[in-house]
């Protein structure tokens, strides 16, 4: 029997915004059988995103749910983690709001440590506002705003939480759908900020442009299942043979000191002192 | 025994927080508010608070909302640059009606302008720097003691009214120490937000009761409502329907505008038989006291009008104490400002507006506003 | 308002005038039960160059916070005596250091120089507590608290171990002006 999504789900919210061929709605589903999988109480549930399409989800969810200003999801979330740590705060954000916007929020929050989960709906592009490029674009790649090829690097959102001490790293795609829903869930269960960077599609603003190697949304899922690479496997592989491959697996995995912990702590010692 | 201290304005601001319950506040250090994070760094944790340094302005401001929307009172302070950073969330917690409070301790500007002296020059930024149409309540201290009570002031106005609530301080009244008797537990009455009376199927977060302030209920306790930045119906969920969106942001005006007497104070200062008032805030309001003590005491009747509360403004008071007066001069830091409020409010009245404006960052001297008093008279 | 005492504490950065200026506030405030108010130069001022701390007593509201015609001032470099001299009311008090400010110029104040530094260095062994050498000087001349409740508001600002030590740097400095 498959699962029953619709417990979770706000039905009068439906028909969603997305489009045919939009991996968000995907993300959706594995977060929701992440949670379900949690058995976490929904009334204690806070998701909060940003702006953009993915930030569209928390509104079609049966939880606490905080729809905020472009980048600053993870900040709103610290503020409702730290003023009740009994809550599971989830962030959901897009590439744009994740990385480039709210670059300096989510620097942040990998350092500080707070237990929450951010998924990051990779999609390469600004969905909402009509396909201009973002910081995870490939290099070459057609946008609006790079309409003769993107240039740089992208930025890699693995290795920008890794360096920024996120305890819990993880990257899969929106094809693994299973892999998918055990990130997150593995997320949720980890004590301290984890982020999982889930590799999606947009075929509307990002693939239509990009034909040399998307001619479909479909091919958009094919591309990630056929250039997947798991991360043991690419520990072997040099750089020319990663070259347009999509490294999954889970980078980090590591028990360290959690903020709203440590502040508690703090509190019990100075209290004890006065 | 009563509890006289002699502290600095941002210090008072700090404890008058404490004293009206909030328990979050999250921040970025900026001179001249830097004072009201350190002191609450400190007191937060012994009340089972949560201090947070931020790192920018715009995260602390979200921050606070989320910890608002969390069931905690909350609050950020901060001066010139970062209160722009602030605007943007500002605006959030106006059209998702989050209580919560911002201290601005205005220093001279733009940009990075005189980060130790003072300023009067944010007062329309108050008002309008958010984008949007949306009320904003602004209070404006004039002592330590004020600091103090207009903390509690605009802690219970944001919890009456599901509203952010600035208080609009500057450099003189936060760095400056002063007495102060520290208020009893129970002397200032502290309000807190309405809770939903309904079940959870039946509560609608932003429909609004009689008084046009809809009851929150926090994370947590059941409600899973859905809170957005972008216009919504009554049960939080975003709409595109103009008429909707026009009488949900008609509700949230009037949940301030139909509220005035809540919300209005001022100091009226020797008006009674004034031929000249004074119209002031903040800093300036304490060299224009001391320049009518001046003017006094050489027989010239001259007044202070003196808002507490800035935003809304005070227009039925002003209108009525200046129904007599001659001659109204508004003494300003900045180059001229909530002058053309006052030119609005008094138009028709035929009383002579004039304005002493500076932004050299010195507050004014009492003898300069008696020169410019007696200039006026002899004109 | 006739009660209003306005005091400029005047010197260079790291001669302890703010804490001067806040012991005399809260002397006055908390254990005379006037009311008081303290205000200072801040910024690259504050920071080793000039340094000013205003602090005005009344038993009267106080409205405007500055100092702007002194009763009292205390200068304790060449350059704040030059600089602030000019605000002194007439009649006013200019209290110098006889050692610090080398040409004290005459003016329409009561012009009282004393040794506060060599005092502090000489007597107490710190040149860092001329601060409170010069408030007990300044008690014992102004009057406008006494001195009881200034040694009182003292001890209870000054670090922990250091209380016998400041009580001497201020009888020292009471001493001086008599
Ligand atoms: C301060 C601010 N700047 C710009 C925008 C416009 N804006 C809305 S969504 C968006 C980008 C969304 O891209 P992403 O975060 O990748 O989400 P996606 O739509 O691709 O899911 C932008 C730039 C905004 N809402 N706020
Ligand atoms: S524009 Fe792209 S990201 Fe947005 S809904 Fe459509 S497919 Fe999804
Ligand atoms: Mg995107």
């Amino acid at each position: 029997m498959g699962f029953n999504y619709h417990s979770y789900l706000r039905e009068k919210m439906m028909p969603h915004i997305w489009c045919s061929g939009c991996t968000h709605g995907i993300v959706t589903k594995a977060l929701i059988r992440a949670i379900d999988k949690a058995k976490f109480d929904k009334n204690k549930v806070v998701v909060v995103s940003g702006i953009g399409c993915a930030s569209r989800m928390p509104g079609y969810l049966d939880f606490n749910t905080l729809h905020t200003t472009h980048g600053r999801a993870l900040a709103f979330a610290t503020g409702v983690k730290l003023a009740n740590p009994e809550l599971h705060v989830i962030v959901v954000a897009g590439d744009g709001d994740a990385v480039a916007i709210g670059g300096n929020h989510f620097i942040h929050s990998c350092n500080r440590n707070i237990d929450m989960t951010l998924v990051v709906l990779n999609n390469n592009i600004y969905g909402m506002t009509g396909g201009q490029r973002s910081p995870t674009t490939l290099e070459g790649d057609i946008s609006s705003t790079s309409v003769y090829g993107s240039i740089g690097n992208p930025i890699d959102v693995v290795n920008l939480a890794i360096g920024a001490g996120a305890t819990f790293v993880a990257r899969t795609t929106t094809y693994h759908v299973h892999q998918l829903e055990s990130y997150i869930y593995s997320g949720l269960m980890h004590k301290g900020f984890s982020v999982i960077d889930a590799v999606s599609a947009c075929y509307t603003a990002y693939g239509r442009r990009n034909k040399q190697r998307y001619k479909s949304a479909i091919d958009m899922l094919n591309y990630m299942k056929n250039n997947v690479v798991n991360i043991s496997a690419a520990r072997e592989m040099n750089s020319e043979e990663l070259k347009g491959k999509i490294i999954i697996g889970i980078f980090k995995d590591s028990l360290e000191p959690e903020y709203c912990e440590e502040y508690q702590k703090m509190i019990n010692r100075v209290k004890n002192k006065t | 025994m009563a509890d006289i201290r002699f502290i600095q304005g941002n210090e008072a601001c700090a404890l008058g927080a404490i004293y009206a319950g909030c328990r979050f506040f999250a921040g970025y250090p900026i001179t001249p508010s830097s004072e009201v994070a350190e002191m609450l760094s400190e007191e937060l944790p012994l009340v089972d608070g949560v201090f947070i340094q931020m790192e920018d302005e715009i995260a602390a401001m979200a921050a606070i909302i989320g910890a608002s929307l969390a069931g905690k009172k909350s609050m950020t302070a901060t001066s010139g640059p970062g209160m722009s950073l602030k605007l943007e969330n500002l605006g959030y917690a106006c059209i998702t009606e989050v209580p919560c409070v911002i201290v601005n301790v205005q220093r001279g500007g733009p940009s990075t302008g005189l980060p130790t002296s003072p300023a009067q020059a944010d007062i329309m930024q108050a008002r309008w720097g958010a984008h949007g149409d949306h009320p904003i309540i602004a209070l404006c201290p004039s002592s330590v003691s004020e600091m103090f009570t207009e903390t509690v002031r605009a802690f219970n106005l944001s919890e009456m009214f599901r509203t952010p609530v600035i208080v609009l301080s500057d450099e003189i009244i936060g760095h400056m120490r002063e007495k102060i008797v520290i208020p009893q537990e129970g002397e200032i009455p502290i309000v807190n937000r309405k809770k939903p009376k309904v079940p959870p199927h039946e509560y609608k977060p932003f429909k609004g009761e009689e008084d046009f302030v809809p009851p929150m209920a926090a994370f947590g306790e059941g409600y899973r409502y859905h809170v957005t930045g972008l216009s919504h119906n009554e049960e939080g969920f975003p709409i595109q329907s103009g008429e909707l969106v026009h009488q949900m942001n008609v509700r949230m005006h009037n949940k301030i505008y139909k509220n005035l007497d809540k919300i209005i104070k001022n100091e009226v200062y020797m008006c009674d038989d004034a031929e000249i008032i004074i119209f002031a805030l903040g800093g300036a309001a304490r060299s224009s006291k001391g320049a009518i003590r001046h003017l006094r005491e050489e027989g010239i009747k001259a007044g202070l009008f003196r808002p507490l509360t800035i935003w809304p403004f005070p227009e039925e008071d002003l209108r009525r104490v200046c129904s007599r007066a001659k001659n109204v001069l508004v003494v300003e830091m900045n180059l001229g400002q909530i002058v053309f409020e006052v030119e609005r409010v008094l138009s028709c009245m035929g009383v002579k507006i004039d304005g002493m404006f500076d932004s050299s960052g010195e507050p004014f001297t009492p003898l300069s506003i008696v020169r410019r008093v007696k200039e006026i008279f002899q004109r | 308002m006739a009660s209003r005492y306005e005091i400029r504490l005047s010197g260079s950065g790291g001669q302890g005038l703010i804490l001067l200026g806040i012991i005399l506030g809260e002397t006055a405030s908390i254990y005379e039960n006037k009311n008081a108010v303290q205000s200072q130069s801040y910024g690259p001022e504050a920071r080793g160059g000039m340094s000013k701390s205003d602090v005005i007593i009344s038993d009267d509201e106080i409205d405007y916070p500055k100092a702007y015609n002194v009763d009292f001032l205390l200068a304790l470099t060449q350059q704040s005596f030059d600089r602030y001299t000019k605000e002194v009311k007439k009649g006013g008090i200019v209290l110098y250091d006889s050692t610090l400010v080398h040409s004290p110029k005459e003016g329409d104040y009561r012009l009282i120089g004393l040794p506060l530094h060599e005092t502090a260095v000489r007597d107490i062994g710190k040149s860092m507590v001329i601060n409170i050498v010069s408030l007990g000087a300044i008690v014992k001349i102004s009057n406008i608290v006494t001195i009881e409740n200034t040694e009182k508001a003292l001890l209870k600002r000054v670090p922990k171990g250091t209380e016998e030590l400041n009580k001497k740097a201020f009888y020292a400095g009471v001493s001086l002006a008599k």
